[in-house]
């Protein structure tokens, strides 16, 4: 018998079928599933189905990150509707505008667990990947129907395995990790496949650095991306209570569809853009370019480290005229430790502008809407033409010390010429 | 299914930010969703696409997001079909969940013309143009996906399967 792929095994698990093997499709059941303001979508396909509620409604965890606070009397409906809907469905596990991004949230307030099976009404739900569950996204009526039966069929995809080997160079981070690797992979190299990390890098690489990764597999279309749990994920857990699930690595002579090794210490401060994000390049070949807009937030680089990446930067220095720095913190948990911190203060007084926690203008709903002719760096995961707001609007994407250099320059910068 | 239509032709990687953009989605009714479909890939789609018209396009068809407003705008417009290279997985999902075939095809981009009519048949697997001088191979939708769409989608699906739980 041949060893198994962390997916193997959870998707094994969750459906009752130990030898489920890549390939096979399997009806699973999630331990966690998570939507946003989307629940408005997921309940009105659910509600077809004349149900009293979901199938468990402790295993629901509901939202509101995108477009709070409301940014439209519709959405305020539709927030409103949400509030009536959970209290309903005795949802306990409820998220109030300005808590934070859902994806920020799961793992924050230590939701998910290692070895589970999650699924998210989001395309980032990957980002889970990082405490070593299978997370994957759904779409909202799909959620319904979860929410009705309590599963899903799944396909048990195939595997690539990306060894990082080698220490991150001064000036990159995590974020120029991912943005090289979706370069490589190509924007559905990993489509409908699980991405397992290993290596080096990782063995020391912290619960939100390794949540930058699993979301960005998801440009490169990953069904999942999984941090097999290690001595970081338990420590993640320590006196945190609960029930830690057992943890799920791979067998040793487990079989993947593909090994990748990549040296992280050759990768330099990375920027992808615009409208393509395997598009990237040395931040060296796109310099001087003038951004009107530098944005640091999102389920990719809105956590503390990435704030504090950003102030280091910051710190004594000024935006620079014709630019303008927008911040929103991942979570209210991110954004008072970086008031504590002075982390905060150090962005505010260089004239950036902080947004209440949550998904900011990523989307283009609101909070720093590009126009016509703009551009704007963002330290977030997507530089779609149009998603920020006009068609003709340009985004590029770098990791939070990037788009901080780029904020003081009005053009993109280096960001190794602030750090000491 | 049978449909005919115009063909309308796009490349690879059609993100569900060109399909439908985020700054429409506070608003889920289907006909505003419809009206902004293809917006940011194809200007003059939504206001020309008609009933029965295909959606042909190259790899990865609908990769990004989420939303499946992106298959609502598509489904509302009038499209009977979308039919790709390959389908990005959480896209292929939601429009068998909302009832949209879609299907594979390694050729029909290369085949057909733009704005050309053309029959679509999702049980003996062609997508031909009018005159039929072109004909592209479907492939096969696999069983467990073609379950649903046959019963119109999964809120039909799950319907009958809890109807039958109650009946036995």
């Amino acid at each position: 018998m041949t060893g198994k792929t962390v997916s193997e095994k959870i998707l094994g698990r969750a459906s009752g079928n130990t030898e489920a093997k890549t390939g096979n499709v399997v009806e699973a059941s999630p331990d966690l599933v998570m939507s946003h303001e989307n629940t408005f979508l997921v309940e009105k396909s659910f509600s077809e189905f004349g149900l009293e509620q979901p199938w468990d409604p402790d295993k629901v965890v509901v939202v509101l990150d995108h477009r709070t606070p409301a940014n439209t009397a519709q959405t305020a409906a539709v927030h409103a509707r949400i509030r009536e809907l959970v209290k309903k469905y005795r949802i306990k596990r409820f998220f109030d505008a300005g808590e934070g991004i859902c994806h920020q949230l799961l793992v924050e307030e230590r939701l998910v667990r290692p070895g589970q099976l999650v699924l998210g009404a989001d395309s980032h739900t990957t980002t889970a990947g990082a405490i070593g569950a299978f997370a994957t996204g759904v779409g909202a009526t799909e959620m319904a129907g979860v929410w009705a039966t309590g599963s899903l069929w799944l396909k048990v995809p195939e595997t690539i395995q990306v060894d990082l080997s080698g220490h991150l160079s001064k000036g990159t981070y995590a974020k120029d990790v991912a943005l090289s690797l979706v370069r490589e992979l190509g924007p559905s190299g990993a489509d409908y496949r699980c991405v397992e990390y290993v290596g080096q890098l990782v063995l020391d690489m912290p619960i939100p650095s390794r949540m930058v990764l699993s979301n960005m597999a998801m440009e490169s279309g990953a069904k999942a991306a999984i941090f097999p749990a290690d001595a970081v994920t338990f420590g993640w857990f320590q006196g945190s209570g609960g029930q830690l699930m057992s943890p799920v690595v791979a067998d040793k002579d487990a079989i993947y569809e593909r090994k990748m090794r990549v040296d992280v210490s050759r990768i330099p401060p990375m920027v992808s853009g615009p409208h393509r994000v395997e598009a990237s390049e040395s931040v060296e070949k796109l310099s001087g370019i003038k951004v009107h807009q530098a944005f640091i937030g999102t389920c990719t680089n809105g956590r503390l480290e990435d704030l504090i990446a950003a102030s280091e930067v910051l710190r004594g220095r000024k935006v620079s005229p014709g630019c303008r720095l927008i911040v929103a913190p991942a979570s209210r948990r991110v954004f008072d430790d970086a008031i504590d911190r002075g982390v905060a203060q150090a962005i505010l007084s260089a004239g950036g502008t902080i947004l209440p926690p949550g998904c900011g203008p990523c989307l283009g709903a609101h909070g720093g809407v590009l126009g016509p002719g703009e551009v704007c760096i963002s330290s977030s995961n997507r530089n779609f033409k149009g998603r920020m707001g006009s068609d003709e609007a340009e985004i590029y994407l770098a990791s939070p010390a990037t788009v901080a250099a780029s904020a003081v320059e009005g053009k993109i910068a280096d960001p190794r010429r602030y750090l000491r | 299914m049978k449909a005919r239509g115009r063909v309308w032709i796009f490349g690879d990687d059609v993100n569900t930010d060109l399909i439908i953009p985020g700054r429409y989605l506070d608003n889920y009714d289907p006909a505003h969703l419809a009206s902004h479909a293809m917006e940011g890939v194809r200007k003059e789609f939504a206001s020309e696409v008609s009933k029965g018209d295909i959606v042909v396009a190259r790899d990865n068809f609908g990769c990004g997001s989420s939303r499946e407003q992106a298959v609502t705008a598509l489904k509302h417009a009038g499209v009977s079909a979308v039919v790709a290279r390959s389908f990005a997985r959480i896209f292929y999902r939601n429009a068998i969940n909302l009832g949209l075939p879609v299907v594979i095809s390694q050729n029909a981009a290369d085949l057909l013309k733009d704005t050309e009519s053309a029959t679509i048949d999702t049980d003996s697997l062609v997508l031909s143009s009018e005159d039929r001088q072109r004909v592209a191979k479907l492939e096969e939708i696999p069983p467990h996906v073609k379950r649903i769409l046959d019963e119109g989608g999964l809120v039909p699906h799950i319907k009958n399967m809890l109807e039958k739980r109650v009946s036995h």
